[in-house]
């Protein structure tokens, strides 16, 4: 399988990659618009500021590219939030993909949101072989609400969307590259889409 | 439910594990990335490492384990020493690590905790405050390996560092360090409630009793130890089932 872990210096692309690697899977890291348009599958990762990393996108053209993919997409943490439209976070524009809203937390409870917590209401093959409120590893302050295209949730202390399903395009609150056995499932069944 | 993680911490020098006692004393407990692997094994939920090399030679050497160590786990984990600018950081975030600690520097220069916050996000900037009390002092912040007094009270310089944009507190007492005596309640307690980011409380773990009271009592978000894990005293199954019977969320495996 030509796997590609779009790279856009991003905090956790070798954190991604190695998880794939401990699956035994080779992922290919590029920016490059071919490689990317030719992979099979492409996963997103991302962690730190919405804007900074909307600009190394828009700096490598890839915030045209991406809304055109057609294969199974995987966004990771920011990489999730960055597929939608608008975030709280230093008032940015996203890629738009998924037509929903990034917003700040507001709550009494510590933020960033950072430890392992349960993922429940499990509704996608992403999830095959997992059971409902098994623990993945977060860390972040920003959020994306429940809407239709939610496929898992997790309370803190309202629920909030911790996956999305959009036509082809996956994506994670969590870091299942960091949640220790649940997140390989998910990695690997993502790989099994 | 977010649950309260246990943070087993390792010294490394020249790529070895040690640990320090009392900051001093140091004895040898293994290869870093057997021991994180077994650790995650047990359930850890997050790991720390501390570079305490004080060599440009031992500083390489870290970053390659950074990379080895994120090669083999799948857990998060937080690496820290002699952490002091944006260059330092990149290496080690993209070596793999997922936190990094800053300390001595912070210190230093404030406002290089706004500067990785601003580059890297405030989810990757924990902050570690060492603190010692005196009746004449009172909690006050130390600097260098715990060697130098600062002109910081504690909760204070937790609140400001907050404000510059650290994601979490790692907070050791020197008092309690070593001393299996438990973790300082009181000054935890104090910084939990007075700043918005988790606090990791550190130094004095003895019994499982302790971790209980440094989340009911202190309101700690994690509670760190070493000594206690790497010798095998404690063994992290059986505190967090303890925990769990104590009505305290953790993450047990099913």
């Amino acid at each position: 399988m030509n796997l590609v872990i779009v790279d856009y210096k991003a905090g956790n692309v070798q954190s991604v990659q190695f998880a794939l690697e401990r699956l035994g899977v080779q992922a290919t890291l590029s920016a490059d618009a071919e490689t990317i348009k030719a992979a099979d599958k492409v996963i997103f990762p991302g962690v730190g500021q919405a804007a900074a990393a909307m600009a190394q996108l828009k700096a490598r053209n890839l915030d045209k590219l991406l809304p055109t993919l057609e294969q199974p997409f995987f966004g990771v943490c920011l990489g999730m939030q960055l597929l939608c439209q608008h975030s709280e976070e230093g008032d940015t524009d996203l890629l738009n993909i998924i037509p929903l809203p990034v917003k700040h937390f507001d709550t009494e409870l510590k933020v960033p949101h950072m430890g392992w917590n349960e993922i429940e209401q499990l509704q996608s093959p992403l999830f095959a072989g997992l059971q409902e409120k098994d623990y993945v590893y977060y860390v972040h302050s920003y959020y994306v609400p429940l809407s239709q295209y939610t496929i898992a949730q997790t309370y803190y202390p309202a629920p909030f969307s911790a996956a999305l399903q959009y036509k082809n395009f996956y994506a994670a609150q969590f870091h299942p590259e960091k949640s220790g056995p649940a997140g390989s499932q998910i990695l690997k069944n993502f790989l099994a889409l | 439910m977010l649950t309260k993680r246990i943070i087993p911490c390792l010294d490394i020098k020249n790529g070895r594990c040690v640990k320090g006692v009392q900051f001093e004393n140091i004895r040898d407990a293994g290869d870093p990335v057997e021991l994180a692997k077994w650790y995650a094994r047990q359930g850890a939920d997050e790991l720390v490492f501390l570079d305490i090399t004080a060599t440009n030679e031992g500083r390489k050497t870290f970053a390659e384990l950074v990379r080895d160590i994120a090669r083999h786990i799948d857990i998060p984990f937080t690496v820290g020493g002699g952490i002091s600018s944006v260059a330092d950081v990149e290496v080690l975030l993209q070596n793999g690590a997922d936190k990094v600690s800053v300390n001595s520097s912070a210190i230093k220069n404030p406002a290089l905790v706004a500067e990785l916050a601003g580059h890297f996000g405030s989810q990757c900037v924990t902050v570690a405050i060492d603190t010692k009390y005196t009746q004449e002092t009172g909690w006050k912040v130390y600097t260098r390996a715990g060697t130098i007094e600062t002109a910081y009270k504690t909760v204070d310089w937790a609140k400001q560092v907050v404000e510059l944009g650290a994601g979490e507190i790692l907070l050791t007492s020197m008092n309690n360090d070593g001393t299996k005596a438990g973790f300082a309640l009181d000054i935890t307690g104090e910084v939990a409630k007075a700043v918005s980011v988790p606090v990791i409380a550190s130094g004095g773990a003895g019994s499982m009793e302790h971790f209980a009271d440094a989340f009911h009592v202190a309101h700690a978000d994690a509670a760190l130890a070493a000594s206690l894990f790497h010798f095998r005293e404690l063994e992290i199954p059986v505190l967090k089932a303890y925990l769990q019977d104590k009505g305290i969320a953790v993450r047990v495996n099913k």
